[in-house]
């Protein structure tokens, strides 16, 4: 796997959710969620289907707006909060190449071009640069999802279920790539679902429940024994 | 400034996918010529008559063309959610939907290029002589259908029945501008020509208006 060109990311950002509440309707998605997430935190959130780990990740990063409460960043910059979706948030009808320049222009970074063949040379895709996303399969698209996340430089990365569709080549890449960000001080906060080389790397696990806390390892506390509780309850479908 | 640069960016990005795959650009030109052949196989009409009801006509099929173009293009980007990519990056949202105005106006324009001179064939009408004055109606009473039509686009596509809500939201509003183009067009077709003031002025105003109704509470548009 090629490593391509080293980034450097900023200073790592803190996120705090002060009582937030999502409702769609009559129902909630996020019943008064409160979490301090320190700066340069790697933490887990777990939980079944619906307990509320996409919507808070969302409302991390400011897709969506909570119904009360409010979230605050330890930075200002919050341009450099970035996220991997559920969906691969690239164009199907542009090539890896121009999502990634597209991306790269849009966030004024200089040597967008250059950017952008680094990105995919580090994400392993950089001989299919000139290819449309739509001839990608779901694991290039996984990959070339991470890459733009990690264009900007971010100081909080929001990942939800990273290793959808990633091989194992492409797990033990992912977990290369957020184990050297962890290094350089970026948050991490991603929903998991399943066994996957990211746990490792987890300073701190948060298990959701109908959209509230039920079980937190805290910064110092053990995160695998959280993980491990959530991974062995059943999941629902 | 802050505004000029990702709307350019962005407006690159919706011509290139656009033109790589041309989906709109040729369901909207088959859509408008088969409406127009058939009108004018229906009335058969003599040139008096295409002087009054050929505006009519030429609008109401714009009108069916856009709102046949304007739904995809905020449903493009459900596909992939890279409607949440773009707003993440640090521009100005309002930025999102002028890409989007311009790149229909862009695509309505095309689409008018080739079927004006069609238009003017069926309904035996010599546009030669009015064109300058032809194209500013034209651009006028698109910008209205594109700025009205790619708002209610944003709006329409995170609802559900979400291809009925369009036409149902944006025949209504776009009823002055319609009757405005239509009327302006008219003066133009008349012996001799007159481009009325009063209709042109009203479609001048009716952009405004909406362009900046769209900047001041586009950012609201684009939210989950």
């Amino acid at each position: 796997m090629a490593t391509g060109t080293k980034q450097t990311f900023p200073a790592g950002i803190g996120v705090e959710f002060q009582q937030v509440e999502k409702r769609y309707g009559v129902r909630f998605a996020l019943r008064g969620i409160s979490l301090r997430i320190a700066a340069g935190e790697s933490v887990g959130l777990v939980g079944a289907n619906g307990s509320g780990k996409t919507t808070l990740l969302k409302v991390a990063a400011r897709l969506i707006r909570p119904s009360a409460g409010k979230v605050q960043f330890s930075s200002a910059e919050t341009s450099v909060v970035s996220m991997v979706g559920h969906s691969i948030l690239l164009y199907d009808d542009l090539t890896a190449d121009e999502n990634l320049v597209l991306f790269a222009r849009l966030y004024g970074m200089e040597g967008s071009r250059e950017r952008a063949a680094a990105a995919l040379e580090s994400a392993g895709l950089g001989g299919r640069g000139a290819d449309l996303v739509r001839t990608f399969s779901r694991g290039m698209r996984q990959r070339l999802s991470i890459a733009r996340a990690l264009l900007p430089g971010p100081g909080l990365l929001l990942l939800d279920e990273p290793a959808t569709g990633l091989d194992a080549a492409g797990q033990q890449w992912l977990g290369e790539t957020l184990a050297r960000l962890r290094a350089q001080g970026c948050t991490l906060l991603m929903s998991t679902h399943g066994r996957s080389e990211t746990h490792a790397l987890l300073t701190r696990a948060v298990r959701l429940e109908a959209g509230q806390v039920a079980k937190d390892s805290g910064p110092s506390g053990d995160p695998q024994r959280v993980l491990a509780t959530a991974l062995a309850a059943p999941q629902e479908a | 400034m802050a505004l000029l640069r990702p709307t350019t960016i962005l407006l690159g990005k919706e011509l290139r996918s656009e033109f790589r795959t041309r989906e709109l650009l040729t369901t909207t030109w088959v859509f408008v010529l088969t409406v127009l052949v058939l009108f004018s196989f229906t009335f058969d009409p003599t040139q008096a008559e295409s002087r009054r009801f050929g505006p009519g006509l030429l609008w109401l099929a714009l009108l069916f063309a856009g709102s046949l173009m304007l739904h995809p293009s905020f449903a493009r980007e459900q596909v992939n959610d890279t409607l949440a990519a773009l707003r993440m990056a640090p521009i100005e949202p309002v930025s999102i939907i002028a890409s989007k105005i311009l790149a229909n106006l862009c695509f309505l324009l095309v689409a008018e290029l080739f079927l004006l001179p069609i238009f003017a064939v069926i309904y035996n009408l010599s546009l030669v002589p009015i064109l300058g004055q032809l194209v500013l109606v034209l651009l006028l009473g698109t910008l209205a259908l594109s700025t009205v039509g790619t708002v209610f686009s944003a709006i329409s596509s995170q609802a559900r029945m979400r291809e009925l809500l369009l036409p149902l939201l944006l025949l209504p509003l776009l009823a002055p501008a319609l009757i405005a183009s239509t009327e302006a067009t008219r003066g133009l077709l008349e012996d001799p020509p007159v481009l009325s003031l009063p209709w042109t002025g009203l479609l001048a105003a009716f952009d405004i208006i909406f362009l900046t109704v769209t900047w001041l509470f586009g950012e609201y548009l684009l939210e989950e």
